[in-house]
Formats: C-alpha cells, structure tokens, sequence
C-alpha cells in the first residue's frame, strides 16, 4: 500500500515483477475520474434544482424503462394474491367482524351527513356560481417501487404523457391523497408519495378550518407518516380530526382531498407551535390502483372517470 | 469478446434493477429490498478484471440514479457503487474465491455502498433522515443481500468469467 504514491519508475519495477498481482490492481486514474464524473453529476444535478440538466437524461431513461417494469410489474402481479389464499377462516371471521363495526359506524354518520351536505351544498353553490370545479380521474397502477436505500418514497405507475398525466397532478386511491406527479415519459410516470421526507401539502383541518403545511416523516410506519404543523400557532388541532388538502385548482394539489386523521397532538415549546401526528387514510405499503386527476375533458389513451363517476 | 461483455453487463443490470423496483417491493421488508445492481458489479469486480467493473459500477449507478422511479440527486448511486466495485476489485484473488471470501465481499460492498449513499444523503441534506433509520436501512439491506448471494452470484460469476477467458478464474 505503502508504494502506491511517488516513485513511479520503482514502483512500476515492483509490479512487473508479478504480473499477477498487478491485474489484481484496480487503476487510480480511472477511479479518480469515475468518482470525479459522479461528483459533476451531483453538483449539476444539485445546482440545477427544478430544471436539472439531467432532467433530459431522466426521461430518457423513463422511457427506455418504463415499458420494462409495466411488464414486470404486469408478469408478477397474479403471484401479489398467492399469501391471501393462506388466510383461515378465523381471519376471515374477524375481518367481518372489523367490517361490520365498522359498516355501523359509517351508516351513523351517514345518517346524520344528509343535513350536513344540504348545507354545504348551498354554500359552494353560492362560491363557486357555475365554475366547474370537477376533475376527471385517469386510472392507473403502481408498477415500480423506490426502495428505502435510495431514501425516497416514490412511485412509478403505468399512465403517462399519453394518458393525459402531466407533472404536478394530484395522485389519489379510494382511500386518500397518495401524491403528486413529479415527472412524466410517454408511458409512465414517476410519483413523489406524500410520506416523503421531501413532501409539503397545503393541510386543512377539518373541524376548525384552520391551514397548515403536512409532512412526509420518511417512515412506512402507518400511524406516524405525517406531520402537520398549523400556520396559526395559538389553534389547537383535535385528536380524530380529518386533515384534507387545501391546495388550489393550479397548484399541485387539488383542494379537499383527504390526507389522514390526527392520531396525536404535540405542543413544541421550542418553536412555540401545535405539531400533530397524522395517520394517512391510504395505506402505502400497499398501493396498488391509483387515479390522477386530470382537467376534466382531457384527453387520453385509456377509459377515465368523469367528475359525476361515468366511464368515457 | 468485449462488446458481448459490455451487452451480457447491460442486460444484466436492467434485469436486476426491473427485478428490483417491481418485483421485490412485494418481499420487502419495510420497503428495503436486496441491490441487485449492486450483486452483478461485484460478480463482476471478482471475476473481470479491475477497470471493466470500475466502469460497470458508474453504470450500473446512473442507471440506479436515472431509472423511474428514482428521484434522489443523481450520481450518489454512481459515487457509490464506483467505490464498492474499486473495494470489490481489489480483495479478488487469482484463485478462484471461495463461498466465504464471495459472501464476505458482498457483505462489505454493500455495506460500503449503502453507507455511502446515505452518507452523501446527509451532506447534500437530500431527505433528512435519523441516524437510526440510516443504520436499520444499511442492516437490513447487508442482510438482504447476504440472502441473494447463493442464487445470483455464482450464474453471474460463471457468466462473466466465460466471457473474458484471459482474466478468468479458474
């Protein structure tokens, strides 16, 4: 190791002597340029911010991809069922038993929405007069997974430029808000999930209307995903509260979507602020059918669901 | 003898990163899976010779920087699988390695890669993570490919040394 640096002539000598081990030895020139290469590649990738240089290169790796793993995605996906054929019948028993309570619970609550829902219907009849608030969906799976090495929580489904999906689109399931479009190729696009450490939605709370920002804690865990901190430090947010986006119809997120329910609130006394522990409504470890809501009218290559839930 | 290395190499990779981002979030542990782009750099670090798997290593990590559903800064990968397949590339001997040097390689490259990259995550402030994550992620992944070791090592390390006759161990 010790002859590795100076003395060229000597320790060219040394290695002619054993030309076995000289192979074994892997050239420093070409290491310091790969490593230098990767260094120039962070640097532009890091000053680039939004409008990377290699955003280029990004999507032409997408598309070379993209078909790819849509086609292994589809080639595994009738094996993703084989441990629910494993279930016993006490699972089963006691997943009907969940559901049911759970089914009473809903129908309580949808009884007491009716008079809810009139009224709100009259008020966002009045804001929004004959705007057309409505979105299409376009259907999509989730065909690739970032693993957590890469420290990033992002997704690549199977719709892209073709189907009418463009960068900062809205991402749902049935459950909730799973993210937004980061970036699209033809036939795919990649979906920044809102548990990222990286993602801030717009948050509102439900019961007091009071806006914050939710964050992506970096964990799959599924009771502490998220974080909300409210802009108004003197509101308290409450525990089983429904936090939904308050984004605007331009901006990533789409308004009134749900993102979770307040599992714990946090008082900070070094920021002086309300922190609270959401639990998102969508389970991420999970994914599996999303949607990604498009303008209403749009165009695209496969059936989508109109705002009033018909197919075209 | 050098392109149908350099196409075997390619193709290898592709199949270990579609492997990677579609097939094995269903096994994942947490949502870390085993870094089969990193598995076919080190075959390949101890069978070819040094430059070949230095190079292999850079690819091998934009192709991981690049590919959906990436969105890290790109190069970090390629930093790291660069430096693993160097570490690689020197512990090979000019006999053929046994189970135990073979296993005993992948468990330092990836711990080597995985550190690295989340390391240059916490200087570039990429996504700020805890230390204890950082560590459950770099174990977690060390044992996964630890696990793979058996079934893709050695039909890649018999793959690559029957493409380049001159540098293979025998």
């Amino acid at each position: 190791m010790g002859s590795l640096g100076g003395h060229d002539g000597r320790e060219r000598r040394w290695r002619g002597l054993d030309g076995l081990e000289s192979r074994n030895r892997p050239p420093r020139s070409l290491l310091v340029a790969l490593l230098l290469a990767s260094v120039t590649l962070i640097t532009l990738d890091v000053s680039g911010g939004g409008s990377s240089p290699l955003e280029p290169a990004r999507r032409v790796v997408g598309e070379a991809f993209g078909p790819a793993e849509s086609a292994a995605a589809a080639a595994v996906r009738p094996f993703t069922t084989v441990p629910a054929w494993f279930r016993s019948k006490g699972d089963l028993a006691d997943e009907v038993r969940d559901l049911e309570a759970s089914n009473a619970e809903l129908r309580g609550k949808v009884e007491l929405a009716g008079f809810d829902r009139n009224r709100l219907e009259q008020y966002d009849g009045l804001t929004t007069a004959a705007e057309d608030l409505g979105s299409a969906l376009v259907p999509a799976r989730v065909v690739a997974l970032g693993s957590r090495q890469s420290q990033s929580f992002t997704v690549t489904i199977d719709a892209g430029a073709e189907a009418g999906v463009g960068p900062d689109m809205t991402v749902v399931n049935n459950d909730g808000l799973v993210g937004r479009v980061l970036r699209v190729t033809r036939s795919t696009a990649t979906v920044l999930l809102i548990i990222d450490p990286d993602s801030t939605v717009g948050g509102r709370v439900g019961s007091s209307m009071e806006i914050g920002f939710v964050n992506g804690s970096g964990s799959l865990d599924q009771d502490a995903s998220l974080d909300l901190r409210l802009v108004d430090d003197a509101s308290v947010p409450a525990r089983d509260d429904t936090v939904v986006t308050w984004g605007s119809t331009t901006g990533p997120y789409a308004p009134g979507v749900p993102i979770g329910t307040i599992t714990e609130v946090y008082s900070s006394l070094r920021e002086a602020s309300q922190r609270a522990v959401v639990k998102p409504f969508v389970d991420f470890s999970a994914l599996d059918v999303v949607g990604v809501m498009v303008p209403s009218g749009a165009e695209s290559d496969r059936a989508i669901v109109e705002a009033d839930g018909s197919l075209r | 003898m050098t392109t149908t290395r350099w196409l075997a190499a390619f193709a290898a990779v592709v199949v270990a990163l579609v492997v990677q981002v579609s097939l094995f979030p269903h096994l994942a542990w947490n949502g870390i899976v085993p870094n089969l782009c990193l598995l076919v750099v080190v075959a390949a670090a101890l069978t070819v010779e040094a430059p070949f798997a230095l190079v292999l290593g850079f690819a091998a990590g934009l192709t991981l920087d690049l590919a959906p559903p990436a969105d890290h800064i790109a190069g970090r990968w390629a930093l790291a699988l660069t430096i693993a397949a160097f570490l690689a590339a020197r512990v090979r001997q000019d006999v053929r390695p046994t189970a135990l040097a073979v296993v005993g390689t992948v468990a330092a490259a990836s711990f080597v890669a995985t550190s690295l990259f989340a390391l240059s995550g916490v200087l570039l402030s990429d996504p700020a993570m805890s230390v204890a994550g950082l560590l459950e992620v770099v174990l977690v992944a060390l044992v996964w490919d630890v696990l793979l070791t058996p079934f893709v090592l050695p039909p890649l390390m018999k793959l690559f040394s029957r493409l380049s006759p001159q540098w293979a161990t025998q």
